[in-house]
């Protein structure tokens, strides 16, 4: 594995981005800093700025108004960068499936690595997904 | 020589010792909020991370200006550790080295200043603008506050206020802990931290002027900003409390001395809301410019 690699492994800047979500997985990420689970133990920091971002925390199920958002925002991340597709909206759109506003499913729009399922997941789930990540990533190279 | 005195000690010694400083800052955070806190490596896994990643330029952004500002930072704090390390351990340095050290510890905000209006985005603007006010408000009394030592010593040059204290630290006078405050308030701005980090301000401007950095320019103004995170505190030490002194017992006063002037800075920061940039100054240039024209009174009557 390179240099390179293992130290965005070491220290993933997370951006939270929400394409039209019900703010509940929102705020399981958020729980995610809380002391009680503290990803900063993993140098795992939210960022607020997208150019300083290394994983996309996607929400949401994509409604049309965002999908545009969605592909600026992914253009501007610099590369190399991971993206973690949170809830079941996420990750196959969830009730909203056969929706008019959400035509086109997270993984056609960008290229996703990881699946979190739930409604919402857990603060637990989040990070047992990321230990998953980062393992597949780590492993493959 | 002087290319040894640059790179070790300019360079390499003061980015080793700032990054553990920035990891010591990080952590106590953390245990204020009882959390576990980032692993040693951190800060330098952090830089290697963004030294790795893609530069993204903004389109429209003046492109050199963008790409130079963060050398021109970081090159401020290594003339200006290099300047301390060496009036400290090598030589007697020159008349007015001093007023040198001043300026230098200037140039890295202003490399921010240059950095955020060159990257053509409303919030770095707003971020670079606020930098520039609060270098307006925070130098008077941080120049006032080190002026105090220099009365004290009668000299003007930063060896000759070191070896002036081999009796007894400047940090023992009233004048002394007047203007250590005032000093300490004016480092807590310089690195723009809690809660003067009006400048960059995550929660509301997103990072400020930092806002479009990428890859190896954020690298080093992350690194600039963890060098900066030593100097400053060593400053401190040269002006009030004799340098650090490594013979015997001593190096545990030093020690004890720079790990409090942090623990200081980093509890400030962690118990304190942000102030509005109005606030900012009005506090600088009122009360604290007061406690620091009060200080030099006091020093030039000998107290």
């Amino acid at each position: 594995m390179s240099l390179k690699l293992k130290a965005l492994l070491k220290s993933p800047w997370v951006f939270h981005l929400s394409t039209g979500s019900c703010n509940n997985c929102d705020i399981e990420i958020l729980d995610c800093l809380t002391p009680r689970f503290d990803i900063e133990r993993f140098g795992m920091l939210l960022i607020g700025s997208i150019k300083h971002a290394d994983v996309l925390l996607i929400t949401g199920s994509c409604n049309r108004m965002s999908v545009e958002r969605l592909k600026a925002l992914y253009e501007q991340v610099p590369k190399p960068c991971l993206v973690i597709a949170i809830g079941t909206c996420a990750g196959s759109r969830g009730i909203f499936k056969d929706s008019y506003n959400c035509p086109v499913p997270l993984d056609k729009i960008v290229p996703v690595d990881v699946y979190i399922p739930g409604c919402p997941p857990k603060p637990e789930a989040m990070i047992a997904g990321v230990v998953k990540l980062i393992e597949k990533v780590g492993g493959a190279k | 020589m002087t290319f040894v005195y640059l790179l070790v000690f300019g360079f390499a010694a003061t980015a080793v010792l700032g990054l553990i400083t920035s990891w010591i800052d990080r952590k106590v955070t953390a245990r204020v909020q009882y959390r576990v806190g980032p692993p040693f490596l951190q800060p330098i896994i952090d830089i290697v991370k963004l030294l790795g990643k893609e530069t993204v330029i903004p389109a429209g952004a003046s492109k050199r200006t963008f790409l130079i500002a963060p050398v021109i930072g970081i090159s401020g704090v290594i003339a200006v550790a290099t300047l301390l390390w060496v009036n400290q351990f090598f030589s007697e340095g020159f008349m007015g080295d001093w007023i040198v050290a001043i300026y230098l510890l200037a140039i890295p905000s202003l490399s921010i200043i240059l950095g955020g209006f060159a990257s053509r985005n409303p919030l770095a603007s707003l971020g670079a603008s606020r930098e520039m006010k609060l270098v307006i408000a925070y130098e008077l009394p941080f120049i006032l506050a080190a002026l105090v030592p220099v009365i004290n010593a009668h000299s003007i040059r930063l060896s000759v206020i070191i070896d002036s204290q081999a009796g007894g630290v400047f940090a023992g006078n009233i004048s002394g802990i007047l203007a250590l405050t005032v000093a300490i308030l004016c480092v807590q701005a310089k690195l723009a931290l809690v809660p003067f980090d009006i400048p960059e301000a995550e929660t509301e401007i997103t990072g400020g002027a930092l806002i479009e950095y990428s890859g190896p320019g954020l690298a080093i103004f992350k690194l600039m900003k963890n060098m900066l995170f030593f100097v400053l505190p060593f400053f401190l030490i040269i002006l009030f409390f004799g340098g650090l002194r490594l013979n015997g017992i001593n190096i545990l006063w030093t020690v004890l001395e720079y790990v409090g002037i942090v623990a200081i800075i980093t509890v400030i920061r962690n118990t304190n809301p942000r102030v509005r940039i109005d606030q900012a100054v009005r506090f600088f240039w009122g009360p604290i410019t007061l406690i620091a024209v009060v200080a030099v009174v006091l020093a030039l009557k000998g107290l």
